[in-house]
C-alpha cells in the first residue's frame, strides 16, 4: 500500500501535524509519499518523495487550486489511499479530492481495528469500523490519535509539481487572528469548566462559585459560549485553550472530542455528569453522576 | 434567488445508544430524534437571508429518512422556510455520505438553487462529508465551517473557523454551497403563529429510490460503544455521600485541598 500524506501550512510555516500523518503511515505499514503546498524554506524532515507545490505562487488556502495539486500528485506518485488530517484544512479539501477519485473516504480516523477504520460517531459515545470499498481510499485523522513520530531523520527528495490556474469561485481574502485573550487558563491550577448540562445562564455563577472555593478558574464548553453565558477566552478546547491544570472540573459537560483535546492532559479529572455513558468518563479520574445544580452546591458547601 | 437547507434527524445525544440487529448502526426504538444541531445554524442563516432579502429568495427545506423526518422539517418550515421536500428512504443509514450527497445533488440539480446551507456534519456520523460533496457533484463553490456569513452583490463572504481562534475569509461566487459551524448564529425557537403557519406549507414526497444513481463508497463493518479505558472511579447514590467520596478522593489524591 502507497499512502499520500498531505501536509498542512499556513502563512509560511509547516504545520506540526505532518509528523502525525507520519506515524499514522507507519501504522499503516504503508509507503508514503508526501505532497505540500509550501516552500523549500519550510520542508518536513524524513525521507520520501515530497511533491511540492509553491505556496507563494498559487497564495493561501483556495481548496479550488490546493485540490488540483493534490490529484497531481496522486496521479504521480500512483498511492493507494490520500491521507488528511481531520482538521479545518482537511475536512474541507480531502472529500473534494474523493468526489474527483470517485474514492471511499473515512473521516476522522482514531484507530485501525481488524484492518478497518475505526471513527468516533454520535457524538463520542459510540464506535465504528468503516471500510472504503474502492481502489483508491480518501482517509483524514484525528488530530492527536497517532501520536507523532518526532522528527525524523533525512530530507525528502522533492520533486515540483506546477498545476494550471482552473476555474475557482472561491476567493481567499485573509486570516482574522484570535481574539486578544480574557483570561489565561493554561496557568491555572484548577479549573472548573461549565458544560451546557449547567441549563442556563443564570446557574453559571454556581459553578463560578466551586472554582473560586478551589482557589480556581473557571472554563467553559463551547456551547455555553457560543449561548453568550460565558465569555469566549474561558472556553477550553480545539477552538479555545489547551489546559493542563491540577485538577479539572467539568460540569455537564459531554467529552466531545473537540472539549477532550483542550484538556485531557489535566493531572485529574473529574466529571460532573448525569449520564453515566457520557464520553467524559473515558478521561475522567472521577466521574460523579449527579445533577449539577444538586451536586455542586452542596460540594462547594463542603469546601467552605 | 433559490435557496436549499439541507436537515438532517438526529438522535437524541444524551440517548443511550445500543447497536441494532444487523449491528452496524444503533437501535433506533426508545431513542428521541431532533434536528440535528449544526443544521440548525443552517436553517437560521438561510431564514435570515430571506429577510434581508426582503423576502424574495424561496427557501426549500429538504430532509432524508423515514416518515418521522418530517418532524424536522415542519420545525425548518416554522422557522421560515417557504417549503419541504421529503426524500423517503426508510433506511438512511445504509447509504454512505457520497449516495446521501448524490441523491441531493441530483434533487437539487433539477431545481436550480443559487445557495445550499447544511451543517458542517452530523451529530451521528460525524463524517463532515456530505455537504462539500454536494458542491463537487454539482460544481458549485464551497466553504465550510462557517462561523460568519454575508451576502452582498451576488456574493457571500463566509468566515471560516480554523483551529486556536484563528478564522479565515473567502468570497463565493454564487452558486455556492455552505456548511455551518456552532455559533454561526443564534437559532430562533419557533413561535406558535410560525408553528401553526407551517402547518399550511407544502412538504414534497419524493422516493430516494428515484434519485439514487452511485453505489456505495465505502460500508460500516461494526457499531459499538467505546472500549472503557478503566482506571476511572464512578461514583453513584445521594448527594450528600457523593459529596463526602469527593471530597475524600480529592483529599487524598491531589493537592488541591489544603
Ligand atoms: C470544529 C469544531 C470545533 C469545536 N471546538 C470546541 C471547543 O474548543 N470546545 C468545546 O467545548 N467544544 C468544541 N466543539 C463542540 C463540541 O463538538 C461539542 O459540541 C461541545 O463540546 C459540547 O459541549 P457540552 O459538553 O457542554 O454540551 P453537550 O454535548 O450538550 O453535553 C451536555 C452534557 O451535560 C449533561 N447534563 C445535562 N443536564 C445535566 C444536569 N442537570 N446535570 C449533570 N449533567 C447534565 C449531559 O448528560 C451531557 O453529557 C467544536 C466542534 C467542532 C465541530
Amino acid at each position: 500500500m502507497k499512502a499520500l500524506l498531505v501536509c498542512e501550512y499556513r502563512e509560511g510555516t509547516l504545520l506540526d501535524s505532518t509528523y502525525e500523518l507520519l506515524a499514522f503511515a507507519d501504522r499503516l505499514g504503508a509507503e508514503r509519499a508526501l505532497v505540500l503546498i509550501g516552500s523549500d524554506a519550510a520542508l518536513p524532515a524524513g525521507t520520501g518523495t515530497l511533491y511540492l507545490a509553491d505556496a507563494a505562487k498559487y497564495g493561501e488556502y483556495n481548496p479550488d487550486v490546493h485540490k488540483r495539486i493534490v490529484l497531481e500528485a496522486v496521479a504521480r506518485s500512483g498511492a493507494d489511499c490520500v491521507v488528511f488530517v481531520h482538521s479545518s484544512y482537511g475536512w474541507d479539501l480531502a472529500p473534494r479530492v474523493a468526489a474527483v477519485l470517485r474514492a471511499g473516504q473515512v473521516s476522522e480516523i482514531v484507530g485501525i481495528v481488524d484492518g478497518g477504520y475505526e471513527v468516533g460517531c454520535c457524538n463520542a459515545k459510540m464506535r465504528r469500523t468503516v471500510a472504503p470499498k474502492t481502489a483508491k481510499s480518501v482517509l483524514t485523522i484525528q488530530a492527536g490519535a497517532f501520536g507523532a513520530t518526532g522528527i525524523p531523520a533525512g530530507a525528502p527528495q522533492v520533486e515540483r509539481i506546477d498545476v494550471a490556474d482552473g476555474a475557482t469561485g472561491v476567493e481567499f481574502v485573509g486570516y482574522e487572528p484570535a481574539e486578544a485573550k480574557g483570561v489565561d487558563l493554561t496557568r491555572a491550577e484548577v479549573i472548573v469548566s461549565a458544560g451546557r448540562g449547567v441549563g442556563k445562564k443564570e446557574n453559571v455563577p454556581v459553578i463560578e462559585g466551586l472554582a473560586r472555593a478551589l482557589g480556581g478558574e473557571l472554563g467553559a464548553s463551547r456551547p455555553v459560549v457560543d449561548a453568550g453565558w460565558v465569555e469566549h477566552s474561558h472556553q477550553v478546547g480545539t477552538t479555545g485553550q489547551t489546559v493542563s491544570p491540577k485538577l479539572y472540573v467539568a460540569c455537564g459537560i459531554s467529552g466531545a472530542i473537540q472539549h477532550l483535546a483542550g484538556m485531557k492532559k489535566s493531572d485529574f479529572i473529574v466529571a460532573i455528569n448525569k449520564d453515566k455513558d457520557a464520553p467524559i468518563g473515558e478521561v475522567a479520574d472521577v466521574l460523579v453522576v449527579a445533577d449539577v445544580m444538586q451536586f455542586v452546591p452542596a460540594f462547594t458547601a463542603k469546601l467552605q | 434567488m433559490k435557496i436549499l437547507v439541507c436537515v438532517k434527524q438526529v438522535p437524541d445525544m444524551e440517548s443511550r445508544f445500543r447497536p441494532d440487529g444487523g449491528g452496524t448502526w444503533f437501535e433506533e426504538s426508545d431513542l428521541a430524534f431532533r434536528m440535528n444541531e449544526y443544521d440548525e445554524y443552517a436553517v437560521e442563516q438561510a431564514v435570515q437571508l430571506k429577510e434581508q432579502l426582503g423576502g424574495e429568495p424561496e427557501v426549500t427545506v429538504l430532509s432524508i429518512g423515514p416518515d418521522r423526518v418530517n418532524e424536522a422539517i415542519k420545525k425548518a418550515l416554522a422557522m421560515g422556510c417557504d417549503r419541504g421536500v421529503h426524500i423517503q428512504d426508510p433506511a438512511p443509514q445504509g447509504k454512505d455520505p457520497w449516495q446521501i450527497a448524490s441523491v441531493i445533488a441530483t434533487f437539487a440539480g433539477g431545481e436550480g438553487f443559487d445557495l445550499i446551507f447544511t451543517g458542517m456534519q452530523s451529530q451521528d456520523r460525524g463524517s463532515a462529508q456530505v455537504g462539500v460533496l454536494v458542491a463537487e457533484l454539482l460544481g458549485f463553490a464551497c466553504a465550510t465551517t462557517l462561523v460568519g456569513f454575508a451576502f452582498a452583490d451576488g456574493v457571500v463572504t463566509a468566515t471560516r473557523e480554523l483551529e486556536g481562534g484563528i478564522k479565515g475569509v473567502a468570497r463565493l461566487r454564487l452558486p455556492a454551497v455552505v456548511t455551518c459551524q456552532l455559533g454561526l448564529n443564534i437559532p430562533r425557537y419557533p413561535t406558535l403563529p410560525n408553528i401553526m403557519k407551517a402547518k399550511k406549507k407544502e412538504i414534497l414526497g419524493v422516493a430516494a429510490s428515484g434519485l439514487l444513481q452511485e453505489e456505495p463508497v465505502a460500508a460500516t463493518a461494526r457499531f459499538y460503544p467505546p472500549a472503557r479505558k478503566g482506571g476511572g472511579v464512578v461514583l453513584e447514590g445521594e448527594v450528600g455521600s457523593l459529596v463526602e467520596q469527593l471530597y475524600g478522593i480529592l483529599k487524598e489524591k491531589t493537592t488541591v485541598l489544603r
